[in-house]
């Protein structure tokens, strides 16, 4: 076991050396990688935005509950923001991530695999590699970014939805708290963490995608593949990197 | 000069290998030889599919690639397009020797073969028409006016200039490999490379594609390589056929000869006998002892 978990990192490092030395060619073609920011960014957007609208209003029940036990039911904003922008934003955004994009990238190209596409781009003399994986890697870490950013301000305003309008916690004290308390290394933490998600949950779909078995079961359980390894990887860099920025 | 004996000596050797003395004996010295697979011996884990294979295919010419199924005619088509390596033995095209080739080496030598895939292999992203040009935007930096006149002309060749603004799931299978075709030859390949094309067709698809084959060979002068078992389709067009079974060249020469074959294994696959050489069973235990087995 140990022996073959070896061999799977040795063989995602040389995929992805050679997937990073596709992507300066990629980024000579911008199309190509905007087209993929939108597969993997906008059309993972409702989900995204309905999700952090409830994370926030959870986040703000919870929390009130919390803070009415010590009365400071007025750092509320605080908590709920450095709750989304440290941690809830950037997991649970990579979490849905790996669920909507990283499966429909994964099976996309094992598909693409099953039917020829890849050979026959080979046969023309065209790298996949170049034109199929490295797009759609530098897609993925470029979206993942921008989607944290969407959830955390819809999960703000869940928040504040709940704390000010329901629980009528002070505006002027949430939004005045939440800017007095929250720096800009909070931002730049969760900035850190939902590039490092992107960068992980992406490799891993493209990697299992261009690797499945040209079969539908070989394609379905690469699929799957790609989530439990995601979400797993999410948990242990988001534990490594929390860590790191204490 | 051609002595008794020399013909004779013919003679024999054609009717060891199922060619009559008049076809083609493989030749690698020969100056119109484009592809020519030496030797080769190729395999995976649990079972060897080549054991010495010697295959040519000629400047101009259609040879034809047959035999039944799973004897290893795609895998011959990889070796031939450098995507796998012999483990013994070498493939040569136009002179240069695959396994001496690095990817670029290879890419270069792809950029003057085209490939017909069984299934068409199209790219489901992209339309009729950008699966016909992606070739041309990859290679080349020609001015869209040309890229339109260029995919427009070939998909006018293969008929459907009609169909190019349709997706590959809107067309039928025969469209979709003349789709592939025309693909195929955007570039002006001096090779076409044709992996069972006539699979799954209707009449009329296979007719066409039959007839597309035969033009793209004597108005473009395109060496032609088809692998295929649909013996009949290809008496019609190849003018070069080789038999494999076992790993090896059963019989070669022109399918008529190939008909004429005395060869047990040639007379099978030309007649379609369910049982002969190659046998209608998987091997397997005795079939009694088995069921009885069973019971027990």
């Amino acid at each position: 076991m140990i022996i073959g978990g070896l061999r799977k990192l040795g063989q995602v490092t040389l995929f992805l050396g050679s997937l990073l030395a596709q992507c300066g060619p990629a980024l000579a073609r911008p199309r190509l990688v905007v087209h993929q920011i939108y597969n993997a960014g906008a059309r993972s957007l409702i989900i995204i935005m309905l999700s952090g609208l409830f994370v926030g209003m959870v986040l703000a029940l919870t929390g009130i509950d919390l803070l009415a036990r010590f009365g400071s039911e007025d750092v509320l904003g605080v908590a709920a923001a450095l709750g989304l922008l440290k941690e809830l934003g950037p997991v649970v955004t990579a979490l849905l991530f790996a669920g909507r994009a990283g499966t429909s990238l994964t099976s996309e190209i094992g598909l693409m695999r099953a039917t020829d596409q890849l050979t026959a781009m080979e046969m023309m003399a065209v790298n996949p590699m170049r034109y199929v994986a490295a797009p759609r890697f530098l897609g993925g870490i470029i979206a993942m970014p921008l989607l944290v950013a969407i959830f955390d301000i819809v999960g703000l305003f869940g928040a504040q939805l709940v704390g000010v309008q329901q629980m009528k916690v002070n505006a002027g004290t949430f939004w005045s708290q939440m800017q007095g308390a929250v720096h800009l290394d909070d931002v730049v933490e969760g900035i850190i963490k939902s590039l490092s998600f992107g960068f992980a949950c992406t490799l891993i779909a493209v990697y299992e995608g261009y690797n499945a078995s040209p079969t539908a079961e070989g394609v379905g359980l690469a699929t799957t593949r790609t989530v439990v390894a995601s979400a797993v990887l999410t948990l242990i860099i988001d534990y490594l990197l929390t860590a790191a920025f204490l | 000069m051609t002595t008794p004996q020399a013909l004779s000596n013919a003679s024999s050797a054609a009717a060891v290998s199922g060619r009559r003395p008049d076809a083609q004996a493989i030749d690698p010295a020969r100056d119109d030889v484009v592809v020519a697979v030496r030797d080769v011996h190729y395999g995976i884990p649990t079972r060897a599919i080549f054991k010495g294979l010697d295959i040519q295919a000629r400047k101009g010419r259609i040879t034809a690639i047959m035999g039944p199924s799973g004897t290893g005619k795609t895998t011959l088509l990889r070796l031939i397009t450098g995507q796998i390596a012999p483990s013994q033995g070498n493939v040569v095209v136009w002179g240069q020797d695959l396994s001496t080739l690095d990817r670029e080496g290879i890419y270069a030598l792809r950029k003057r073969m085209g490939m017909l895939f069984q299934n068409g292999a199209l790219l489901t992203d992209l339309d009729v028409f950008e699966n016909v040009a992606f070739p041309l935007r990859e290679h080349t930096d020609l001015p869209e006016p040309l890229i339109r006149t260029l995919v427009l002309t070939k998909l006018h060749a293969v008929g459907l200039r009609g169909a190019a603004y349709l997706m590959p799931g809107e067309l039928s299978g025969g469209m979709s490999r003349r789709v592939a075709l025309a693909r195929a030859i955007v570039m002006d390949p001096e090779i076409l490379i044709y992996d069972e094309p006539f699979v799954g067709l209707d009449p009329i698809s296979l007719g066409v594609i039959l007839r597309l084959i035969r033009q793209m060979n004597e108005g473009l002068g395109i060496t032609s390589i088809v692998v295929s078992h649909d013996v009949q389709e290809l008496a019609t067009i190849a003018h070069d056929s080789y038999l494999m079974s076992g790993g090896k060249v059963v019989a070669s020469g022109t399918p008529k000869e190939l008909a004429a074959s005395g060869l047990e294994v040639v007379k099978q696959f030309m007649t379609g006998s369910d049982d002969g050489p190659v046998p209608f069973h998987y091997p397997a235990p005795d079939y009694r002892q088995e069921l009885l087995g069973g019971d027990e």
